[in-house]
């Protein structure tokens, strides 16, 4: 499966908001480890080598 | 002597002695301020036979653009109303909108991409030319017998709320008197002077950032189009610009400026013109000639009262809510709680429905404000955030964007108003177009030469798509309007049908839809006819 580039995610707004709250009254370090373990999460849900691969080209 | 709290741009209620002033008179509804949330209550109710006092401490519309933007659901409201035409006819219709960063666009959108509906999705329309127009309604309809009355420099001063109606007081240029109403309805602004009097709060987030507007007039050749620039490449304007064309040739200009700054140094025209002048010459390479016509700094809340119903008081419009200008919010939910108001107000005043009528008044307009400053607050946070990791996020979004199409639902300059589809509604047995379910306000269509909503009559209609014409329906007084359309053109089949060959919707008199079915069925009907009057189930 190709990585996905349009639109996916219903709510988005409401993504967005979640995650900023997850953020909320960490310090900088903190907010990067939780960066840190939000994406090998999702990396791990996502479960495919090329796509990972094709997404750490696409954010570079 | 009554000293004016501001200028005017029209006057149009002037002040004039009337009797009531030597007496204490009773009426049926005195709402206080002829904004447009107040005039178009005034009107909504005088249509229906219901008498409306509106009280006002200053003669007319005032000065300033202020609410520039008005969507398409109060365009239908003002149409049903008698004043949409000239609204449509002066305003700057438009549906596209561009948004930058820096000095590239990173998305585009179009708001009525549908073809089929009688008003544009947007208007820009100065608000004193939206509150003449209104006002101008209500002669016309004056003229014709509707007893609707507006008494200028009429300032409300104390507000006693009473079991069964509420007494007010009132200074004029000829002293003060005072009057009694069975309700009162404050619509009275962000800062309500009622509000106050009554001791209640108006809790909610403020947003630490001051936006200062520039309305220019000047002859430019710009698309009629919503530009939104995020970090703009030109001098001086903040971490965000707007520009958007208003009526005679005057452009609405908005910098974000932040929250440490000078008020009145800001305010100087010299600074403003620098400001301006950079952003019209990234543009155009030249700076135009140009008028300052208006300007402004304003910050802003996102808060709301917690009931917008105390007794025999309702509060609508600012005065109960207030939300970012972003996402025009402010004035079309107004307009859009007069609308819900007016036919309650009308029915339980005749005694046709219950005072619990009123109660979901506050609980539907509750919601939709909810709903606004959701919209309104998650806008904010993107364009102004307030952390180091809101700012990195809000920044990769609009990097991304710029590359990816995902990335561009996130971008947030602002989610343009909708109508709130209430959560509480009569039941869907058609499970039809999710756009037309209980709850939503009814989506435009054309039939035959004209359009749908022009042709809904003003109280509760049974509309029959398709199939056969509905029979005679009623609920104690209340008659029901019954409209047939046998042969729906294609938008309106797609809009209301789906894939069923006939449906029947039960329609409120503000145009929201109560209830939907495949086929009629007189004690689904009624059951809904009772919900929609606020009717407690009998269990």
């Amino acid at each position: 499966m190709p990585l996905i580039l349009d639109p996916n995610l219903p709510d988005p707004d409401g993504f967005y908001q979640e995650l900023l709250a997850a953020h909320e009254g960490l310090t900088k370090s903190e907010s990067d480890a939780l960066n840190a373990r939000l994406i090998l999460i999702l990396a791990n849900q996502i479960g495919d080598r090329a796509v990972l691969t094709e997404a750490l080209r696409a954010a570079r | 002597m009554l000293d004016d709290r501001y200028d005017l741009e029209f006057r149009l209620w002037p002040y004039g002695h009337v009797p009531d002033q030597d007496t204490t008179a009773r009426h049926p509804v005195v709402i206080v301020g002829a904004g447009p949330v107040g005039l178009a209550l005034a009107l909504d109710l005088s249509l229906r036979g219901t008498p409306a006092l509106v009280l006002d401490d200053s003669e007319g519309a005032g000065m300033g653009s202020k609410a520039i933007c008005f969507s398409k659901r109060t365009l239908d409201i003002a149409t049903r109303l008698g004043a949409g035409a000239p609204m449509v006819e002066k305003g700057v219709v438009w549906q596209v909108g561009r948004v930058f960063h820096r000095d590239a666009q990173v998305f585009e959108f179009d708001l009525q991409p549908d073809p089929g509906h009688r008003n544009p999705a947007f208007i820009n329309l100065q608000q004193p030319y939206f509150e003449r127009d209104l006002f101008e309604a209500i002669q016309r309809a004056q003229a014709e017998g509707a007893p609707i009355e507006i008494r200028g420099r009429n300032r409300v001063t104390a507000v006693d709320p009473g079991a069964d109606g509420v007494r007010v007081e009132i200074d004029t240029p000829d002293g003060p008197y005072a009057l009694e109403a069975d309700w009162l309805v404050a619509c009275d602004g962000a800062r309500s002077p009622t509000r106050t009097m009554l001791g209640l709060g108006f809790e909610g987030r403020v947003f630490e950032d001051n936006f200062l507007i520039a309305d220019v007039r000047m002859t430019a050749d710009f698309p009629t189009e919503r530009w939104f620039w995020f970090q703009p490449p030109f001098d001086g304007a903040g971490d965000s610009a707007l520009l958007h064309k208003q009526p005679d040739d005057i452009w609405r200009i908005d910098f974000q400026l932040g929250w440490e700054i000078e008020r009145s140094r800001e305010l100087e025209p010299d600074r403003i013109r620098a400001r301006v002048d950079a952003m019209l010459s990234s543009q155009t390479g030249t700076v135009p000639d140009y008028e300052l016509v208006w300007t402004s700094i304003y910050t802003f809340q996102c808060r709301r009262m917690e009931r917008f119903r105390h007794g025999r008081v309702l509060f609508a419009g600012d005065s109960a809510h207030q939300v970012s200008p972003f996402g025009a919010r402010g004035a079309n939910s107004g307009v859009q709680d007069a609308d819900n108001l007016a036919w309650k107000l009308d029915l339980v005043l005749r005694g046709h429905a219950s005072d619990a009528l009123i109660d979901s008044y506050a609980s539907e307009r509750e919601e939709a404000a909810d709903e606004n400053i959701l919209n309104s607050s998650r806008a904010t946070d993107f364009m102004t955030p307030k952390t180091e990791i809101s700012r990195m996020f809000r920044d990769a979004v609009l990097d991304l964007a710029g590359r990816h199409a995902f990335a561009r639902p996130m971008v947030n300059s602002g989610r343009l108003s909708t109508p709130c589809t209430y959560r509480q509604a009569g039941e869907d047995a058609l499970g039809g177009p999710p756009e037309t379910r209980p709850g939503a306000a009814c989506v435009d269509a054309p039939v035959g030469e004209g359009f749908l909503l022009e042709r809904l009559p003003r109280g509760f209609t049974l509309l029959a798509i398709g199939g056969d014409a509905p029979p005679p329906a009623a609920r104690g007084d209340i008659a029901v309007d019954r409209l047939h359309l046998p042969a729906p053109t294609a938008e309106l089949a797609a809009r209301y049908l789906g894939d069923s060959p006939s449906a029947v919707y039960l329609i409120r008199p503000d145009l929201h839809i109560a209830a939907r079915w495949p086929d009629f069925d007189a004690r689904a009907v009624d059951r809904a006819l009772a919900q929609a009057l606020g009717e407690r189930p009998c269990l």
